[in-house]
Order: C-alpha cells, then sequence, then structure tokens
C-alpha cells in the first residue's frame, strides 16, 4: 500500500494500526473467506456460472435484491427522520424510542420473523386491519419489505445518529437568520453533512438484507418464483448435502454486494477527500 | 468544515424552528416506531407472560437455558471486546491516512455484512472442521474449534466485526484531520493523540456502537447455529435454545426466553441514556 | 499486534478449558432431529436407570435438535455424535457416505433400524368444514394446504411421497396425471416453510389454511397444545415413516463408548423403550405394544414403505423427486 508522503509525516501510528487491521480482517474474515472460494473451486467455473444463473436462483435474486433495496430505502426516510428526532427534540417517550431502536440485533431474527408474522397475517393485529383494505402482508413480498425493513432499521438510525449529535445547531440558526428556509437549511447545511453516513447506513442495511434468512423465511411463505429469497437457495442445496454448488450461490450474491458496498465506499473516500482539499 | 467547533447538544435552546415541521416529524417517528418496534415487543412480551408469571418464571429459570445465558455472555464478553479494539484502530488508521486500497480495506471491514448468516457459518465449518484443510492439524493437537465454544466466539466475531469501526468511521471523515495535525505538531505522541484529541470526539459514536455490537452479539442466530451443533447444555446459545424450544411446540416458553434477550438490551440502553445525561451535564458545565 | 496475540491467547485458553472438560463421566452424544426432544429427555432418564442398575455407572446423555439433515451435516463436519437418530434414512446414509458410519448400519437392528415408525395424517380445522378425510380433497378448489418444502424439510418429503403414492394408485400408474395431481395440491399450498414446525405454526396460531399435512406425532402435539381447536384425519392410505437411528462407528470408536452406544440404541427396542416412545405419540415398532396404544393409532391405516417398487428407496426417490430438476422442482415452474 502506498500512501500520500505528506499524512504519513504528520499524524503517527499507521504501521501499528494498519498492522492490527490487517493481521484481524486476515484471520477472521480472509482465511474463512478463503476456505468458500476453494469449495467453489471444485466445480468448474462453467459449473458454478450454470449453478449461479439458474431461472429459479435468478428469480430469487430479483426478489432479494428489490426487497432489501426496498427496506434500504425506506430506512433511508424513516430512519433519517428518526435519528433527527431524537437527536434534536425532546418530547415524552424520546428515551424509550430511542431505547427500542437495538431491539432488532437484540431479538434472535427468527423471533422476529414469528412475532411480525403473527402481527401481519390476516388474522393479525395489523394484518386484519389492512386485509379489509385488500392488502395482505405477509407471505408476500410486502412481508419480506417489511421484516428487512425491521432488521436493517438500527443500522440506519445509529450511523446518522452520531454525526447528527456532533453537527452543531449552530449553523441551522446562521442560515436561519440569513433568511434560508426549512427546507433550503435542510438540504444546503444539513444533508451534505449527513450524506456519508446515511450512504454508509444505506450500503449497511443493504447489504444486511441481501443475506438475509432467519427472520424473512418465517413471513415470506417461500412460494418458487415468488417469494423464495437467494439465501433459501443456498439452504436448499445445502440440504442436499451439496457444498460446491451452495457455495457457488453463496459466492455470486457476496460479490454482488462487495460490489454495492465497494462502490458506495469508493464514493465515500473521494467526497472525504474533496471536502479536506 | 472549521475546527473551533464544540460538541453542543443543547437541543432545548433550538428557537426558530417552524414548529408544524418539527411536530409532523415527531408523529411520523412516533407512528413509525409504533408500528415497526412497539408492535413486535409486545408481541413477545404477550406471548412471553401470555400463561402467567409463574410458567415464565420456569421457562427463564430452567437449567438448559441458564447454561445458554452463561454461554451467550461469554461469548457476547469475547465479541465484544475484541471487535471494539480492533474497531478503533481499524477507523484510526482508515481515517487518519491516504493511500491506495483504502476503499478495498473499509470494504473487507463491512464483508460480514453482506455475507448471509448461514455463509457466515459455513465458512468456519470449511476451515476449521472435518471437511477443512485445517482439520488434521486441529486433530493432532486435539483442538476443537467449531462445534465447540470457540468456534461460537469466532463466528460471533466475525459477525459483529464491522459494528465499531462503521460507527466510529463517518464521525472521523466528518471532523477532517486537521486536529490531529495540529496536536502532533505540537509534539504529542501516537497515544496522546488519540486519548485526548480524537477519543472525546468519537465517544458518542463509541458508545453507540458498542451497544450496537453487544446487542448484535446476544442475538446472533444464524451463523453460531451453523457452528454450535446444538449440544445441549455445551453449545447452545441463547437464540438456539429458543428455536429449540419453538421446535419442541413450547411456544410461550420460546417467547419468555427471547424476553430475557430484549429485557437485557433494554437495561443496557438505559444504563447508556443514564451515562449519557451524567456525560452531557460535564460537557455543558465545562464550556460555562 | 498485541490485540491479536491477546485474542489468541484467549481463544487458546478456551480450548484447552473445553478440551480438559470433556473426559471426566461416561458421556454419550445423540444428534437427532427436531421433534424428539420430549421423547428422548424420557428415554434418557429411563436408560440412565437402567444403566446404573446393571453396569452400576453413571452416564449423561448430551441431547442436540434441529432439522434432520442439518443434523446429518454437522455430523459429517466434526460434530463427534455417538449416535445419530434421525426422520430419513437418507440423512444417515449421507454420514454413511462420508466414511463415519460401516455400510449395512440398517441391517444391524430389527425394523430397518427404526425402532418406532410414524406416518402422515391430516390437522384440520374443528368439524373438518371442507370435509377434507382423503389425499384427493387436496387438489380440490379452494382448499388451502399447509406443508413445509420437501427441499429444505424431511417430514414434508414423506407428505410429498405419501400423496404421490395415492395418486399413483387413483389414477393407475399414469405419471402424467399424477404429476397433474401435485401440481394442484401445491397450487393449494398457500404457504412454504421451510420447517414442519414453521407449518405447525402458520396453520395452529396464525391461521393459515385448511389443512395441515403433519406426522401424527406432531399433530398430537398440536391438539394437545390448543386442546378443541382442531381434529386429526387419518386418511385410508399413507405412508409408513421411519425415522431410523445408527451408531457412528469412527466417533464411537474414537472415543471408546462403543458399547455404551450400542446398548443405549438396543435399549430403545426393550417394553419399556417402546413404551415411552409411544407415550411420545410414535408408533411402537414392537406389534404388541402397540396394542396398548389403539386410542392415538388407527392400526388399520394401509401404509405404503419407502421401499415399495413404486417409490424405490430413498436414494432413488431423492433423485427422481427432490434432486435439482426433478419432478418437484418441475411443478414450479414460471
Amino acid at each position: 500500500m502506498s500512501q500520500t508522503r505528506q499524512s504519513k509525516k504528520v499524524i503517527p501510528g499507521f504501521g501499528l494500526t494498519m498492522g492490527i487491521t490487517m493481521s484481524y480482517v486476515g484471520f477472521f474474515v480472509l482465511i474463512p473467506m478463503i476456505s468458500m472460494a476453494l469449495q467453489a473451486a471444485q466445480l468448474s467455473f462453467k459449473e458454478i456460472v450454470q449453478v449461479a444463473t439458474d431461472a429459479r436462483v435468478l428469480s430469487s435474486y430479483k426478489v432479494s435484491f428489490g426487497c432489501s433495496f426496498l427496506a434500504a430505502a425506506i430506512n433511508v426516510v424513516f430512519g433519517t427522520i428518526l435519528a433527527w428526532v431524537l437527536v434534536r427534540y425532546r418530547f415524552p417517550g424520546r428515551r424509550l424510542i430511542d431505547g427500542l431502536i437495538e431491539l432488532p440485533f437484540a431479538l434472535p431474527t427468527a423471533v422476529a420473523g414469528i412475532a411480525l408474522t403473527s402481527l401481519t397475517t390476516d388474522k393479525g393485529w395489523i394484518g386484519q386491519p389492512l386485509s379489509h383494505l385488500g392488502i395482505s402482508v405477509a407471505y408476500t413480498k410486502v412481508g419480506i419489505v417489511t421484516a428487512l425493513t425491521f432488521i436493517t432499521l438500527p443500522f440506519m438510525v445509529r450511523s446518522v445518529q452520531p454525526v447528527l449529535e456532533q453537527l452543531s445547531p449552530d449553523y441551522e440558526e446562521a442560515g436561519r437568520t440569513l433568511g434560508a428556509g426549512s427546507f433550503t437549511i435542510f438540504r444546503k447545511i444539513v444533508l451534505p453533512e449527513l450524506k456519508p453516513a446515511v450512504m454508509t447506513g444505506f450500503s449497511l442495511a443493504l447489504a444486511r438484507g441481501l443475506g438475509e434468512y432467519g427472520s424473512v423465511i418465517f413471513i415470506a411463505g417461500n412460494k418458487p418464483f415468488q417469494t423464495e429469497i437467494a439465501p433459501l437457495m443456498i439452504v436448499t442445496r445445502l440440504e442436499e448435502f451439496l457444498y460446491g454448488q451452495a457455495t457457488a450461490v453463496a459466492m455470486f450474491m457476496l460479490f454482488a454486494s462487495f460490489m454495492i458496498m465497494f462502490m458506495v465506499n469508493r464514493l465515500q473516500i473521494r467526497a472525504a477527500r474533496f471536502v479536506e482539499n | 468544515m472549521p475546527p473551533s467547533q464544540t460538541v453542543k447538544i443543547g437541543a432545548e435552546s433550538r428557537r426558530q424552528e417552524n414548529p408544524f415541521i418539527k411536530n409532523a416529524l415527531i408523529v411520523i417517528s412516533l407512528l413509525f416506531t409504533l408500528l415497526m418496534l412497539v408492535m413486535p415487543l409486545l408481541v413477545v412480551v404477550t406471548q412471553a407472560f401470555g400463561a402467567g408469571w409463574a410458567n415464565f418464571a420456569r421457562a427463564v429459570t430452567d437449567t438448559f437455558t441458564v447454561k445458554a445465558l452463561q454461554l451467550t455472555l461469554l461469548t457476547t464478553v469475547i465479541a465484544v471486546a475484541a471487535n471494539t479494539l480492533f474497531g478503533l484502530t481499524a477507523a484510526w488508521c482508515l481515517t487518519r491516512y491516504r493511500y491506495r486500497g483504502q476503499s478495498l480495506l473499509i470494504t473487507m471491514i463491512d464483508l460480514p455484512f453482506a455475507v448471509s448468516p448461514i455463509i457466515a457459518g459455513l465458512i468456519f465449518i470449511l476451515t476449521y472442521g472435518r471437511l477443512g484443510w485445517t482439520h488434521s492439524f486441529l486433530e493432532a493437537h486435539n483442538l476443537k474449534i467449531v462445534f465447540a465454544a470457540p468456534g461460537i466466539v469466532m463466528a460471533t466475531i466475525f459477525v459483529t466485526i464491522p459494528f465499531v469501526a462503521r460507527e466510529i468511521i463517518p464521525v472521523l471523515t466528518a471532523r477532517g484531520t486537521d486536529e490531529e495535525q495540529a496536536a502532533v505538531l505540537m509534539g504529542a505522541g501516537f497515544f496522546r493523540t488519540f486519548f485526548y484529541v480524537t477519543l472525546p470526539h468519537i465517544r458518542w459514536a463509541l458508545v453507540y456502537s458498542v451497544i450496537l455490537c453487544t446487542a448484535r452479539a446476544m442475538g446472533e442466530f444464524g451463523a453460531v447455529s451453523v457452528v454450535s451443533g446444538h449440544l445441549r447444555g455445551k453449545t447452545n446459545t441463547l437464540p438456539l435454545h429458543i428455536e429449540i424450544l419453538y421446535n419442541e411446540h413450547h411456544y410461550r416458553e420460546a417467547f419468555a426466553v427471547s424476553a430475557i434477550l430484549v429485557i437485557t438490551s433494554i437495561v443496557i440502553l438505559t444504563a447508556r441514556s443514564v451515562v449519557e445525561r451524567i456525560a452531557k451535564k460535564e460537557v455543558n458545565q465545562s464550556v460555562r | 499486534m498485541f490485540k491479536r496475540i491477546f485474542t489468541m491467547l484467549s481463544v487458546t485458553a478456551l480450548l484447552t478449558v473445553f478440551t480438559a472438560t470433556a473426559r471426566a463421566d461416561q458421556e454419550l452424544t445423540n444428534v437427532s432431529y427436531d421433534p424428539t426432544r420430549e421423547l428422548y429427555e424420557a428415554y434418557n432418564t429411563a436408560f440412565q436407570k437402567y444403566w446404573q442398575e446393571t453396569k452400576k455407572e453413571k452416564v449423561t446423555v448430551v441431547q442436540s435438535h434441529g432439522g434432520s439433515a442439518k443434523q446429518a451435516r454437522s455430523v459429517i463436519e466434526g460434530n463427534e455424535a455417538d449416535v445419530v437418530t434421525l426422520a430419513l434414512a437418507i440423512d444417515i446414509t449421507a454420514v454413511e457416505e462420508a466414511g463415519l458410519i460401516q455400510k449395512g448400519w440398517q441391517k444391524k437392528l430389527p425394523n430397518n433400524s427404526s425402532p418406532y415408525t410414524s406416518t402422515i395424517v391430516f390437522l384440520v380445522r374443528k368439524g373438518n368444514p371442507k370435509k377434507i378425510i382423503d389425499w384427493g380433497d387436496l387438489a380440490r378448489e379452494g382448499v388451502g394446504v399447509i406443508t413445509p418444502n420437501p427441499k429444505t424439510s424431511g417430514g414434508a418429503r414423506w407428505n410429498y411421497l405419501a400423496a404421490w403414492a395415492w395418486g399413483d394408485k387413483e389414477y393407475s400408474h399414469d405419471e402424467t396425471k399424477v404429476l397433474a395431481y401435485i401440481k394442484k395440491v401445491f397450487d393449494n399450498v398457500l404457504v412454504l416453510d421451510s420447517g414442519a414446525r414453521g407449518s405447525t405454526n402458520t396453520f395452529v396460531q396464525n391461521g393459515q389454511g385448511d389443512v395441515l399435512l403433519a406426522w401424527e406425532n406432531e399433530a398430537y402435539l398440536s391438539l394437545a397444545e390448543r386442546p378443541g381447536e382442531f381434529e386429526i384425519v387419518t386418511p385410508p392410505t399413507s405412508i409408513l415413516a421411519e425415522p431410523p437411528v445408527a451408531i457412528v462407528d469412527t466417533y464411537v470408536d474414537k472415543k471408546g463408548t462403543r458399547e455404551l452406544a450400542t446398548e443405549y440404541l438396543k435399549y430403545l427396542y426393550s417394553d419399556e423403550g417402546q413404551r415411552i416412545a409411544g407415550q411420545h405419540y410414535y408408533r411402537p415398532s414392537n406389534p404388541e405394544i402397540i396394542k396398548e396404544f389403539t386410542k392415538y393409532f388407527d392400526l388399520n391405516l394401509k401404509l405404503i414403505t419407502i421401499d415399495d417398487p413404486l417409490l424405490g428407496g430413498w436414494e432413488t426417490a431423492q433423485k427422481k423427486h427432490f434432486s435439482d430438476g426433478g419432478v418437484f422442482d418441475r411443478i414450479y415452474t414460471k
């Protein structure tokens, strides 16, 4: 890794922190990942492509990507609003809400799936009124999006929250004094500061949503070509003891989410450099 | 961004803001939280206590529940401690310097989020299990990693690696490196710069991320389920124990044990709230 | 570097602790599938007493439960089970093919190594409002069927094969018609859960569908869980589900537990073992003991076995129906 001379000189600790980071990532991430690649390599390249692009598998990618994207987008809007409200306003119940944000992480995903399903079937507290309107949630794609929104909500809120807390309201007040409207202030002053955090939250939510299995499996209905998610295709192959095929599908998905996150990270680092210069 | 910016969170001092927007945002947040968080929580609670307090108490004091809880706590403590140290160093080395391959390294740290929990468990099996390439070495030294506690710890670490690093990086990126550069120019070393200049700014992010990491480590199900082998009283964590209760038609008991996780996380979060309030008071006083 | 060293040290410390404690008592690990936990809990107590009385030795049995194929996989991957007690013979065969169990294991114990059997029945809502009494009714329009996915659930493969066997007889071996029938049944399936328990939950707790295809023992558990809400319908014909048991040779030889493991499985066939199975709604294989449980089990039910020429044993059935691109995959086309 080559680095610009000037920054290395100024801040010490590069060798130490880089060394620790690389060995940790190597031990816990790279070595296990290589094992997976070795497993997939038991198949020929042609077989891997064949397995990973089977019609049913392709349709499961579509379901997984579509639903995770939607869930992440919902969280961009509501998660950011939630973080903003929690940091900037005082109202009854604020601490309670703040305390509930981590619930989706603390709850094992299977429990979350079971609880959400029982809420949203046509017999559930939320599902019943909706079913009168002709909307069914559980056992449809709407259900998958609901589960993924739930599971990935903490990513968004907790990415944005620390940045907002560091962001002094003084700038907004300055803007307001100069006569700017609320929307302009948000767009010109708050948004640029939030952008890296929102993008981080979005890409984390998207990536996490793609791989989620435990909760979705209960709410999805799992009908082939309709509500079958990609991780289920991996499990199906493992059930037949086909390790090579399972890892082939896994590699394909991993590559896709790796690329999404890689692009977001690159954009972010570029943006950071732009700000610095 | 000017380096003189202070940590000022006094929200009560908000003035001149359009009250309509404020109220609308609060209402939206409340509704969203009600639908997405409060309702599922209510389901868990009503199911957990639906068969009465005695039933709940029996489920949570069962020998195997207690053993599972112990394993979960041990795993969580190790995983969170390791990942916090790692997160701090990684965030530092990813934001304080510029070099090629930076985005690649960040993405490597993110990778565990992109890996389906099923695969996260499987890769450890494929590395340290009977089919793995380290197996003959481990067997020769009578070491057991998967289907034993070390494997569970490793899988949990893997799943929660990005949390701390990922929370701190945006904050450090937003701050820029001016202050550290100034500190170093004034003669401060690495540790001094870190503890006196950087750490105060990332304190909240650190607290959030540790809590996030703890919650996730305690609740992790998918990856651990693959490496555990479900040996009752030995390698069952709390989430796995819940699954077994559920599969055994002990619906209410399963929710009762889930309630332990929920209650624990709420206790941790309340503790955070208290610490937060005290800390803010201190900041305000020192500012005055 | 210090942190990595710290992590390594703590992992090593843990390893020592865990390898050190592993060698204390006579210990037996039984890797089983999902719904057998209470059966084996009761059985283990009985066996511990028996072992104490005959051998004057204390034995602890460690239980492990999960989906059948997943459990088999964990044994293949290094989960050192002394005995496996799974839902399907093919899952034990997979362990055999991994070289951990000797060939011919299924002949080592009576009744294809299945000390207890079960079958597939229909769980319907009180009063059977949709009048579901035989396999043909599942294909009727407007009947909501709940079954797990045969690709991910061992139990569901029995459901599917039982329906297939009925169809084969009904349409006198015309495979196109049988396939059309199966397709209709699965068009009626509202939710394809990944496991048997998930399906039961969908039907029982979430109120979906009119009929749940379930193991007989699980259907009785649901009756006990929510009394007065459901009824069990035993169709005139069904399939004989034989959950087999076997010793994992490689691991018992490594640990020196062969004798204990052998006795543990043999005792399942004793009168006491058989009665415990019956009390947990599994059909005892002993023809005398099963008569004590006629209030649960319809003994006139005609049962087809997996080794029937129609199905041709697990290997053939698995390959034809459930493998990638098999008959089951053809039911679901875009």
